[in-house]
């Protein structure tokens, strides 16, 4: 029978695959979408837990809370690539190794 | 009834995994985009699975169409050469930062599968639009209306920034 843990197990290959995108990836548009990728394994999670809680009845919170993720990753993407085309615009390059101005 | 969905739940979770390492391995941007797409879907069958029927819905409109409408408007304006896209260098960061992901993958992993599995009925409304609706206008109010600010803020924050001269 399918349950929780059979869920839970690819939200988190799936948050692993965009850890690993965020770390070792160097092109600003896939660390993104590896972002994207961590927020739906977030959300996947909320979902199998929404339906298979650990104790209890279901509850529909998890998916109220997965509504909102959805919005607040949709505010992040427009505002993120955002940034993007003017670090692009006044660098020339997306690389994020080469954008260090706040570091230095 | 049990067969079919653990069917379904293995055909769409392999298609979510598989596209999330497409996102990570592809040397085109474009095609790690597509590949997000492909994930996306499978995603919104998993939230089926889980009578998730609203969340699945959003999915596809949102994140399938929407979101990832805008990454490959953006992927295509920057239109980047191989030279900008860079070659992948393997350096003493990246196997840190792959030794990093995969222990904790491996940890969250092993943790998870020792959870028991639990049958649970769902009341038959679950997940609909009305249910998660009257949640949403109900307890979930005040965040449901600040979420509006924030994508006002969204909205004006991009154009700020994009636009450099106003």
């Amino acid at each position: 029978m399918i349950g929780a843990p059979h869920f839970l197990v690819v939200a988190a290959l799936l948050f692993g695959l965009g850890l690993l995108g965020v770390l070792v990836r160097r092109n600003a548009l896939v660390v993104f979408m590896s972002i994207e990728l961590m927020l739906n394994a977030a959300n996947l999670t909320f979902l199998a837990f929404a339906r298979f809680p650990v104790r209890g009845r279901p509850s529909l919170d998890g998916h109220a809370i997965a509504f909102f993720v959805v919005a607040v990753a949709a505010a992040e993407a427009s505002v993120g690539l955002a940034v993007v085309i003017a670090a692009f615009r006044s660098r020339g390059s997306i690389n994020v190794d080469e954008l260090r101005a706040l570091r230095n | 009834m049990q067969g079919t969905v653990a069917v379904l739940f293995w055909i769409f979770a392999v298609l979510a995994v598989a596209g999330g390492v497409g996102v990570v391995a592809a040397k085109n941007p474009v095609h790690g985009a597509m590949s997000l797409v492909g994930s996306f879907f499978a995603l919104a069958g998993l939230y089926l699975l889980l009578d998730a029927q609203l969340i699945a819905a959003l999915q596809v409109i949102v994140y399938a169409g929407a979101v990832m409408v805008l990454f490959l408007f953006v992927l295509m304006l920057l239109n980047l050469t191989p030279a900008e896209l860079g070659s992948p260098r393997f350096g003493v960061g990246k196997v840190v930062g792959a030794l990093c992901a995969a222990g904790v993958t491996a940890l969250v992993v092993s943790t998870l599968v020792a959870l028991p599995v639990r049958a649970t009925p769902a009341a038959t409304d679950f997940g609909t639009v009305a249910a998660v609706g009257r949640l949403l206008y109900g307890k979930f109010t005040l965040a449901f209306e600040a979420t509006s600010v924030l994508l006002l803020a969204a909205i004006v924050g991009a154009v700020v920034v994009a636009k450099g001269k106003i």
